[in-house]
């Protein structure tokens, strides 16, 4: 391996690495504001200058030259420092003074760097630059005068973001960053380039003025707003989740989040439900928890006790789950189901439901087939992925489904699922790139299988995976794309019973209208509540949303940021989030609910704390065991050769700002909502 | 100091909308035919001149446009270039856009009086376009003539040695779209030692 020496000291380095990674490697910390690791290379900021012996008789910017074997750098010389100096008394020329009113102030590149590198005081004494604020959006907003022309946020939006959007105009000392005729950014990914800003710039718009950095508390967990479990950091202030940023997790989300995680939650402290209600006649009336509980016991004796029904919801998290299961089959019912959404598993084939090659694998692809899935709005950092392998292999996407909006350009092969007997016959016109290339992948998105047909879906996805050639035991390249966080976990633990596969709705009608049963909504809002007329609804949850109106009975429970839950993500990768701050009202976690109503009822379900609760989740399924890592096999033993019939599909998201009971309750989704969609479709 | 090629805004004129006419088709056709394969995006400073040429001397919101769906970029990929670069203008200029040089050597040479002369033959301030729509008069650094100083540049051509008087003349016959004599104002060949009238 070549070898560099920094600051006299020798290390190896890897070619094609640039003399600032060298730097890191050697432990040398090269300032910098336009260089990022994910983003392409611009070496316009100037501030990583080093001195290179029997080099150019100047400093050079580190981040642009490329290391090689016997370099000699010096990173802490006198002209090292010099040059330092001088850039960044150039760049707080026309910096304004404003870091006591500023929202990036004690968490800002620029302030910690000129407490190293400025001046005491300025030598300028001509007039100041005075950029006038541009409009991007309901989520972003600019203090323009604050730029410092490193463009991270025009190349994130370009090459990240795949959305064409900012731009930097004119030059020099007129230089500005804006969207073209201040038009909104439109992507989900947008809220990112407030965390690329290494001023303040570009601040969040929902979190202006709201708090400083020093005053939060900050707890690292994980996102549930979609099935990958970004990697997040929540700060809060007593019972307020202020903001939101990602974590860098290489296997999940890398350094990016979507808008929906970082901005939905302000729905977080609107419409909760912090009381127990119940119902007296038309009206839910506030009450407590002993006569709720006594009321469902009641009910539950009534009605039978083994006519129970549970259905969890999109945030059910792994310990509602089984304490769920272990209270029904307590009382001797097995009628708990997690696919309100109606879509298909092969049953005990835990590949039929995740996303078996993992998130990584993705950006090696170079061609991937969507059937019937979205992903720029089911899993907007794992579109991003896809985009990295579109630009980095010229990955060709091919999708089956109605036309969708991506950022990469991909092949409509047909609106109709039976297209998928074409591709496994070679006679589609996709075949030949799916079968010829690679690191092919096939990602089925739930849409594709919320029919009675899913199950051949499945098997005939499965069976075209099997022929592709790079299928072996440890690569599947068979991806389920789960919308939910609470799905995969669900399933694992087999929170399903056989006679909801066709059509849960219909088939929960019946139930009801045989038995008049209690049934237990956790946290589920998704399906409608005609379908629960007759029974008697008891919704355990944090927001007032469509079910809980109609409940009879509301049970408290708190949100994701308020309690420590178990999930696994898409990939079957456990991960387990932390309480953030302690939970509003009178909120009690789901599986101290169940324990109770067990006493109350005589069903002997052994745990006491949450650690028993754990324990039984690993009895249940030892993949909990693990946590962070991945556990999948590669056999697709289910696939088989069916006859798909002629059959359009239609995407199961309308609003991807607002899908679910905490973004529906957020206002800073609603006016995303306006100013984004509901633009694009009026254009 | 104000000048139509130095602004970073697009002029958004809305009943105004750009279509490449034939001869200008052809021809954006051709100069993309110079790049190789995806690689056609390099024609975007060429084709600026040619919209900014047929669109009587500015681009409008319509032409950059029109311009970015030619070579398939986005608009704020081609705004960057248009606003980069002086020589696009974005704002609406006279018949005669004329940059009159302020640079030391021609500013020596009594440049400030051409301004003066300009101002009052057009009527019009410095980077606005005057009621007649004849002129659009600008200040601009040095345009690289410094031997025949002072000088200005109308549309695509230099005209130098300029004094009070034939710069008058020049913009009065410009003003009654009369011709003019391009280049040195004196007879001047190319940049050779001017003799002196007596020697």
């Amino acid at each position: 391996m070549p070898t560099i020496t920094i600051d006299d000291k020798k290390v190896e380095f890897e070619n094609g690495m640039t003399v600032m990674q060298a730097c890191e490697l050697a432990g040398a910390e090269i300032p910098r504001f336009c260089y990022h690791e994910k983003l392409s290379i611009a070496g316009n900021c100037r501030m990583c200058l080093v001195e290179m012996e029997k080099g150019p008789p100047k400093p050079v910017a580190s981040c642009a030259m490329p290391a090689g074997d016997g370099m000699v750098i010096k990173t802490d010389s006198e002209m090292v420092k010099k040059a330092r100096k001088g850039v960044m008394e150039f760049l707080l020329i026309n910096h304004p003074l404003d870091c006591p009113i500023c929202d990036q102030g004690g968490e800002c590149d620029l302030q910690d760097q000129a407490l190293h590198y400025g001046f005491d005081k300025s030598r300028y004494e001509e007039n100041k630059r005075a950029v006038k604020n541009k409009h991007m959006g309901p989520l972003v907003s600019t203090i323009m005068t604050r730029c410092i022309h490193c463009t991270r946020c025009v190349r994130f939006s370009t090459e990240v973001a795949g959305v064409d959007d900012l731009g930097l105009l004119g030059r020099g000392e007129n230089a500005e960053i804006t969207t073209y005729l201040e038009k909104t950014i439109d992507s989900e990914l947008s809220g990112n380039v407030i965390d690329l800003c290494p001023v303040g710039a570009l601040t969040s718009k929902p979190y202006s003025f709201k708090s400083r950095p020093w005053e939060l508390t900050k707890t690292e967990t994980f996102d549930v707003f979609d099935g990958v479990g970004s990697s997040i950091r929540v700060d809060t202030r007593g019972k307020q989740v202020l903001r939101v940023l990602p974590r860098i997790n290489e296997d999940t989300n890398e350094e990016w989040i979507s808008d929906k995680t970082r901005f939905a939650i302000d729905g977080l402290s609107r419409q909760r439900l912090d009381k127990v209600y119940i119902k007296e006649g038309d009206k839910l009336k506030a009450s407590d928890w002993n006569s709720a509980l006594n009321k469902i016991k009641d009910e539950i004796n009534k009605r039978g006790k083994d006519k129970t029904i549970s259905l969890s919801g999109k945030f059910t998290d792994a310990e509602t789950i089984i304490a769920s299961k272990l209270f029904s089959q307590g009382l001797g019912s097995d009628l708990f189901d997690c696919r309100f959404d109606n879509a298909q598993i092969i049953h005990g084939e835990n590949e039929s439901y995740k996303f078996n090659s993992s998130i990584q694998e993705v950006e090696k692809a170079d061609a991937i087939l969507l059937v019937g899935s979205n992903p720029r709005w089911e899993a907007s950092v794992l579109n991003a992925r896809i985009r990295k392998a579109f630009i980095d292999n010229n990955c060709k996407v091919g999708l089956i489904g109605p036309s969708l909006d991506l950022n990469y350009s991909y092949d409509k092969i047909s609106e109709s699922l039976d297209e998928l007997n074409n591709i496994l016959d070679k006679k589609s016109k996709f075949s030949e790139v799916l079968f010829n290339a690679k690191n092919p992948l096939i990602i089925v998105g739930t849409s594709a299988i919320n029919t009675n047909e899913g199950s051949s879906v499945l098997k005939i996805c499965a069976e075209i995976a099997k022929k592709l050639p790079n299928f072996s035991e440890s690569l599947n390249p068979l991806n389920i794309l789960n919308q939910d966080i609470s799905r995969v976990g669900s399933l694992e633990l087999g929170f399903v019973n056989k006679i909801f596969d066709e059509d849960l709705e219909k088939k929960l009608k019946e139930e009801i209208a045989l038995n008049k049963p209690v049934v237990f909504l956790l946290g589920l809002d998704e399906i409608h509540p005609r379908s629960l007329e007759g029974s008697f609804v008891v919704y355990c949850g944090h927001h007032g949303d469509v079910n809980a109106q109609h409940a009879n009975i509301i049970l408290p429970t708190p949100a994701y940021t308020e309690k420590s839950s178990t999930f696994m993500n898409i990939e079957g990768r456990t991960i387990q989030t932390s309480r953030c701050h302690n939970p509003l009202g009178d909120a009690k976690e789901e599986w101290k609910i169940f324990r109770v109503l067990s006493d109350l009822l005589n069903c002997n379900i052994e745990f006491n704390n949450l650690n028993d609760v754990r324990k039984k989740l690993i009895n249940e399924n030892n993949n909990f065991l693990a946590i962070l890592e991945i556990n999948n096999s590669s056999t697709l033993s289910f696939s088989s050769k069916e006859q798909i019939k002629n059959q359009n599909l239609s995407y199961n998201i309308n609003n991807f700002y607002m899908n679910d009971s905490i973004s529906r309750s957020s206002e800073t989704m609603a006016n995303c909502t306006n100013e984004i969609l509901n633009k694009a479709k009026a254009s | 100091m104000k000048h139509p090629g130095m602004i970073n805004k697009v002029y958004n004129v809305s009943d105004e909308i750009f279509n490449w006419s034939q001869d200008n088709f052809k021809r954006a056709a051709d100069i993309i035919k110079k790049y190789p394969d995806s690689r056609q995006q390099s024609a975007v400073i060429p084709l600026l001149d040619l919209a900014q040429r047929q669109n009587s001397g500015w681009l409008s919101k319509t032409a950059i446009e029109k311009v970015a769906e030619t070579l398939s970029m986005s608009y704020i990929r081609v705004l960057e270039v248009a606003t980069f670069y002086s020589m696009f203008n974005l704002e609406p200029v006279g018949e005669n856009f004329v940059q009159i040089c302020r640079t030391t050597p021609c500013w020596l040479r009594g440049s400030d009086k051409l301004v003066e002369v300009a101002k009052e033959v057009s009527n019009t301030k410095l980077g606005e376009i005057s009621d007649d729509k004849k002129f659009t008069i600008v200040e601009v650094e040095c345009l690289g003539a410094c031997c025949n100083a002072p000088m200005v540049q109308i549309n695509d051509d230099y005209y130098e040695d300029l004094d009070e008087v034939s710069f008058k003349k020049l913009l009065t016959n410009l003003k009654q779209s009369k011709e003019t004599i391009k280049g040195s104002q004196i007879g001047r060949q190319t940049s050779h030692p001017q003799r002196e009238k007596n020697a």
